[in-house]
């Protein structure tokens, strides 16, 4: 057993913190598509794979990066937009079992265009600032996970003002509380299920063009990241945004204690463990709930 | 007179007994396809739809019959398939006896996760049982002593018939056809049966079932189990054909596969099954011969992009599979008032008005 200092477990704890940032992003587009369209969007994480590959060719074409990353995120939100038109909208009355399937067939469906487009070479993102890490109480920290932090950060920022502090915002989260009434008011819900498709897809682009300096971006980095934002998501009870901003941190430090302490091959088994836990002890907790009232 | 009842009377017995004359020719065809198909490539086909069909039937049963999505079928194939190699080749026990451990392990195992599975519904159900599969696979993977790891586990015995092992293809054909038989002459009879109403009745409402006086959570748990066991005897006989398993065998692009396979033949058909197990591996196979012939690219990226087309499109169009759905819209069009033609004039008279009712669920 080796022995860990102090400044170890910090390390871990800002790396676990940064790749939370990302989940959080990614379960953030889980909860506004379900609350508006009550669909469980499993392609989430092919948008942020779309997001980072685009950025890359963006680059490739010579864009300077700003433009590059904002053109992207701008294309992967007409990709929502269009993927809610072609597959959801059709389908809006089917029973639940065959929208889980619909958005696994999109998901997968994607997946093969991102691996005809870009073929299986892992591609790199250049670090937003390059330079030497930065050394916080004994522990190493690249600039690329600050940049994460505060990327989500400002997304979190502006996402809240938007639903909180603007019409449209407010015409949104009318429907997600109750579409019917907000028809009756005037609101056009299928343009707000649009729009939300939109905005999900677009947050998580953003999520993948701040990981790519990271990782690699390769055409299956979404279905991991994917299943780890909707295991975010569900810790928070997939209504909430706070309690999914504080699922994603803590399924990012859960991840990266594992990988850090024991080995970084259980890592992925930790999570869908976690999810396990959570699902089924949300159901015993409702059940028992029950039991109680 | 007498002709037309005669017969209406061999045709109702013939309907009653329907299920009995589909086996006998499906019988009948799979002991004389090789007569006139007789190529290794064909044969090998062949053994690959008998063994993924074994897995569809009862995936129908489980997803078709009692409504339960399951995303994580392939963890009970990779369970079967890792199970019969690990007790025939680490411990030398006979491939048979192998077979029913793992079986029998397998169906445990489906009962133990069961109980907690279940009380998701939906969503919840399809990412849980999504989870299964990918820790089933992480074992897979980590587990090297026992599993090989991610370059998998060769050496595996071949199954015995009579004291001397199955090397034919001819033969393992016959043997995994055989199985495909047994499965679907368990799954009609399930069906057929009073727990097959009872599973039907829990497809369509979980409370009406249970105010029935349906034992909801017994019946869905023991569906799980019988589809559970499917999986894992077509995963040992997956196993022992190949002589060789790897963490492929636990992916979730297999449960993917499947679910589309038991989706194209229609769910709610265990007839289909066969049907549209047959229908998606003939389709990756003719993407392989064709894609090379169009561009430079492999096969393997329009085999994925189909399969997620093909996947939107029969859940939207066709969500009762293929078959059903062919022969429904060909109802349609021969039906004058509601044929294509008729619906857009339809259409068109209303003008793009909309009407809608307060209250109704829009979009």
């Amino acid at each position: 057993m080796p022995q860990y200092a102090l400044s170890d477990y910090i390390q871990l704890l800002v790396s676990g913190v940064s790749i939370g940032s990302i989940y959080v992003l990614i379960a953030l587009g889980f909860i506004t598509i379900y609350n508006v369209t009550g669909v469980i969007n499993l392609a989430q994480g092919e948008f942020v794979m779309l997001g980072a590959m685009l950025a890359v060719t963006l680059l490739g074409l010579g864009l300077p990066f700003i433009p590059a990353a904002l053109v992207s995120v701008a294309l992967v939100t007409c990709v929502g937009v269009i993927t809610h038109r072609l597959t959801i909208q059709p389908a809006r009355h089917a029973p639940e079992v065959s929208l889980i399937m619909i958005t696994l067939g999109t998901a997968i469906a994607v997946r093969g265009l991102g691996l005809l487009f870009w073929g299986t070479i892992p591609y790199a993102l250049p670090e937003f600032t390059p330079g030497a890490p930065l050394q916080i109480m004994g522990a190493v920290l690249s600039r690329q996970r600050i940049w994460i932090m505060g990327v989500a950060l400002v997304v979190l920022i502006i996402l809240y003002l938007f639903f909180e502090h603007t019409l449209l915002g407010k015409a949104v989260r009318a429907c997600s509380i109750n579409r019917g009434s907000a028809e009756v008011s005037g609101v056009d819900s299928s343009a707000m299920s649009h729009l939300s498709y939109g905005i999900s897809a677009g947050m998580s682009a953003v999520a993948g063009i701040v990981i790519a300096p990271l990782t690699l971006v390769t055409y299956d980095m979404g279905l991991g990241l994917g299943l780890k934002g909707f295991i975010a998501a569900i810790m928070g009870g997939m209504v909430s945004a706070p309690a999914a901003v504080a699922g994603g941190l803590v399924l990012g430090v859960l991840e990266s204690f594992t990988a850090g302490l024991l080995t970084s091959g259980i890592k992925d088994g930790v999570a869908f463990l976690a999810l396990f836990v959570v699902l089924v002890g949300r159901t015993m907790n409702l059940s028992m709930r029950r039991r109680r009232s | 007179m007498r002709m037309r009842v005669q017969i209406s009377a061999i045709y109702a017995r013939w309907r009653s007994n329907r299920n009995a004359v589909g086996i006998v020719l499906l019988a009948l065809f799979i002991g004389t396809l090789p007569l006139w198909l007789g190529t290794p490539y064909a044969l090998s086909t062949m053994i690959f739809i008998g063994i993924y069909s074994i897995v569809t039937i009862g995936l129908c049963l489980l997803m078709g019959f009692a409504g339960q999505i399951s995303l994580g079928q392939s963890a009970f194939f990779a369970l079967g398939a890792y199970g019969s190699a690990i007790l025939s080749a680490h411990f030398d026990w006979s491939p048979w006896l192998a077979m029913v451990a793992a079986a029998i392990i397998t169906g445990g195992i489906a009962a133990v996760i069961g109980a907690p599975i279940f009380r998701l519904r939906g969503h919840y159900l399809a990412m849980g049982t999504l989870a299964f599969g990918a820790i089933i696979h992480v074992i897979a993977v980590e587990w090297r002593t026992y599993t090989g790891g991610s370059s998998g586990l060769p050496g595996i015995p071949r199954l015995t018939l009579a004291g001397t092992p199955i090397r034919s293809d001819m033969s393992y054909y016959y043997l995994v056809w055989f199985f495909v038989l047994i499965a679907l002459i368990i799954a009609l009879n399930i069906v057929n049966s009073r727990f097959g109403r009872a599973l039907r009745a829990i497809r369509d409402s979980q409370e009406a079932a249970a105010s029935l006086g349906i034992d909801v959570s017994r019946y869905k748990l023991q569906t799980l189990v019988v589809s559970a066991i499917f999986a894992s005897v077509a995963g040992s006989l997956y196993t022992h054909y190949m002589i060789f398993i790897s963490p492929a065998a636990a992916e979730l692009d297999l449960s993917i596969r499947l679910v589309l396979m038991a989706a194209v033949g229609g769910m709610a058909s265990i007839w289909g099954a066969p049907f549209g197990t047959a229908g998606v591996m003939l389709l990756t196979l003719g993407l392989r011969e064709i894609v090379p012939l169009v561009t430079r690219h492999g096969s393997g990226e329009y085999q994925i992009i189909a399969y997620g087309i093909l996947l939107v499109a029969i859940m939207i169009f066709m969500p009762e599979g293929l078959i059903a759905g062919a022969r429904k819209a060909w109802e349609r069009s021969r039906s004058r008032d509601t044929g294509p033609v008729a619906w857009l004039w339809r259409r068109a008279q209303r003008g793009g008005q909309r009407i809608r009712v307060l209250g109704q669920r829009g979009q």
